[in-house]
């Protein structure tokens, strides 16, 4: 069942959820995050508006800056900026940057170790009808294995508001990963924010498989919970809001709770969310996990619900998954 | 500005230049002897900045490019004052401050960590556009080498530098017309900077990058530019000072062995 202490939608499950960008949680986070300390900036190549940076600008045109198509600048200056004491948050889309930017925020921002935000827009299926070069399933993979940097995934438009006031806030560099498709709501602005810790979303009594999800698709992931339901398969939903620092306790409590695992993610299985906790569970606590995402492979053009149903990234697919995973727990006695 | 003790000076980077790549059997000697007088003028003349207080929040910044001249930057360093010159024998050792490409975070005095190419203008970009937000008076300098120009990252910088107009940053381009493949006319012709930069917005002077008072002059230049920024196109020998080093390419990141050591160094002796 869904956990009551989150403040959680109430429509969260209804068909009639509300639904948002999460970008668009960004760009009113980065207002409030402008409003609160005029040290924040924000940076862009030439991608004001879809990257939903455009009411920062207006609000704040003298600490915006346009650097036009030229994303390797705009990670440079960036870091530059911050070097100087600002906070910079850069946007574009997550292929661009940090999909072509990885070397300048490896150098630049994180030896460096200055606080620029690395804001990947459209990441994941968002881009779907753009097909493969605008769709990003590589970003968590390139910004996790970087010392020194931060990596934020939301899952929905409130939690990026939040994430996006916090990390203007956390003095490191630090990625935000943002989806552009129009996603449910399922937090509220009572439901807590701390970046570094994991949130259970939904709990049985009795869980016998945990789920862990990043960015919008836990919606996915909350939908296959309640279809194991039931099916009288209890089970653990938690919101992996944070990439690195991984939430370690939350996902080896899960572990031990349930004895196996399910990683949902829009983007590539190898070296994403379901890599991250395999290696925390494979040193801490071994169990079967069944990764649900990108196999190693690219996408092409199509709406979103379309590419999640042909790669296999439904509701559906991580209750399959789920059931894989106890079958291989059972077998392992 | 007495250019005789700058010389004098300098003699003794080059020598330091030597000593340290010989000693880490590391480094890359045509770079670092190339932009000698343009480190020399910077930390004792151009400058304004404490070797004892080196996060003085007024000083004028020097943002280094291309990182792989550090040997340069470091002796310099420790002539000015910054650390005493002992240290210099660590360069690029386990545990040195002393990177083989500098890192900020590991020695008081160095404004970027740099080493891969075509980063610095940007950064030196952002930092010159943010205090000059926050009307803060001191200049950001800025080197970078002739072959860091094949790097599309700097001319994208180039190009932010001039819409931002940013007369409070200078560039040097150390023109020694070498990179590690050969000549920068074989390699990737950059034909004319001056023109180039020009065409972007910018304020060029070309100069001598071996001589101080051109090196000096070219500043004043720069500083009393205020409708954009500039660029000082240092034209250099690469390796200068010694013979067998001085514009082969083959010498960018090769060590001397003990015997090109002390022929090299008796060179810089009576040159």
């Amino acid at each position: 069942m869904l956990n009551k202490k989150l403040k959680l939608n109430k429509n969260i499950l209804k068909r009639g959820v509300e639904k948002k960008s999460i970008r668009d949680g960004f760009g009113e986070g980065l207002v409030m995050a402008g409003e609160k300390d005029e040290q924040v900036i924000a940076l862009t190549a030439d991608l004001r508006n879809s990257t939903r940076v455009r009411a920062f600008s207006e609000k704040f045109p003298d600490r915006f800056f346009e650097l036009g198509v030229a994303e390797q600048a705009m990670i440079t200056v960036a870091a530059g900026m911050a070097n100087y004491g600002k906070i910079p948050f850069t946007t574009s889309y997550a292929v661009f940057s940090p999909g072509r930017t990885f070397e300048q925020i490896k150098v630049t921002v994180c030896l460096n170790n200055v606080a620029v935000k690395i804001v990947g827009a459209h990441a994941g299926f968002g881009a779907g009808l753009y097909g493969a070069t605008h769709q990003s399933f590589e970003d968590i993979a390139l910004m996790r294995t970087v010392p020194n940097m931060v990596v934020v995934s939301p899952a929905d438009a409130i939690e990026a508001k939040k994430a996006t006031i916090a990390i203007a806030k956390n003095e490191k560099p630090t990625y935000l990963r943002l989806a552009r498709q129009e996603s449910p709501i399922m937090t509220t602005d009572k439901t807590p924010f701390v970046i570094g810790r994991a949130e259970k979303m939904w709990e049985d009594k009795d869980p016998q498989v945990a789920i862990i999800a990043t960015g919008p698709i836990l919606h996915e992931a909350l939908k296959a919970a309640k279809t194991l339901q039931k099916t009288k398969i209890e089970s653990l939903v938690i919101n992996c809001h944070t990439i690195k620092p991984i939430d370690e306790l939350t996902l080896i409590r899960a572990a031990k709770t349930t004895g196996c695992l399910v990683t949902v993610e829009e983007h590539q299985v190898n070296g994403g969310l379901g890599s991250a906790v395999s290696e925390v569970l494979s040193k801490n606590f071994p169990a079967p996990i069944e990764f649900v995402g990108m196999q190693d492979s690219f996408s092409e053009s199509g709406d979103s619900k379309d590419l999640l149903e042909k790669y296999n990234i439904t509701a559906a697919d991580i209750v399959r998954a789920a059931k894989r995973a106890i079958r291989r727990k059972n077998a392992q006695g | 500005m007495d250019t005789k003790n700058l010389r004098k000076i300098s003699k003794e980077v080059r020598k330091d230049i030597i000593k340290m790549i010989y000693k880490a059997n590391s480094g890359h000697p045509l770079g670092s002897l190339s932009s000698v007088e343009m480190f020399v003028a910077l930390y004792f003349g151009i400058m304004n900045h404490h070797p004892k207080k080196p996060r003085w929040p007024l000083r004028d910044r020097l943002f280094v490019s291309h990182g792989h001249v550090c040997p340069a930057q470091y002796s310099v360093m420790a002539e000015a004052g910054y650390f005493p010159k002992a240290k210099l024998n660590t360069y690029a050792k386990l545990g040195s401050s002393l990177q083989g490409h500098p890192e900020r975070k590991k020695l008081a005095g160095i404004e970027i960590t740099s080493g891969s190419l075509g980063f610095g203008l940007a950064q030196a970009a952002g930092y010159a556009l943010a205090s000059r937000t926050d009307d803060k008076r001191f200049r950001v300098y800025c080197m970078t080498s002739d072959g860091e120009h094949d790097e599309g990252n700097h001319w994208e910088a180039i190009l932010f530098t001039a819409k931002q107009k940013l007369s409070n940053l200078t560039l040097f381009v150390d023109r020694n017309r070498i990179q590690i493949g050969g000549p920068t006319k074989e390699v990737l012709s950059l034909g004319s900077l001056a023109e180039k930069y020009e065409a972007f917005g910018w304020n060029a002077i070309k100069i001598d990058g071996h001589d101080f008072e051109e090196i000096f002059d070219a500043v004043d230049e720069a500083k009393a530019h205020y409708q954009g920024p500039s660029v000082i196109i240092a034209e250099t020998v690469a390796g200068k000072g010694v013979s067998f080093i001085e514009g082969k390419a083959s010498w960018h990141a090769k060590h001397p062995n003990k015997e090109e050591r002390d022929k090299a160094l008796e060179e810089i002796k009576n040159g």
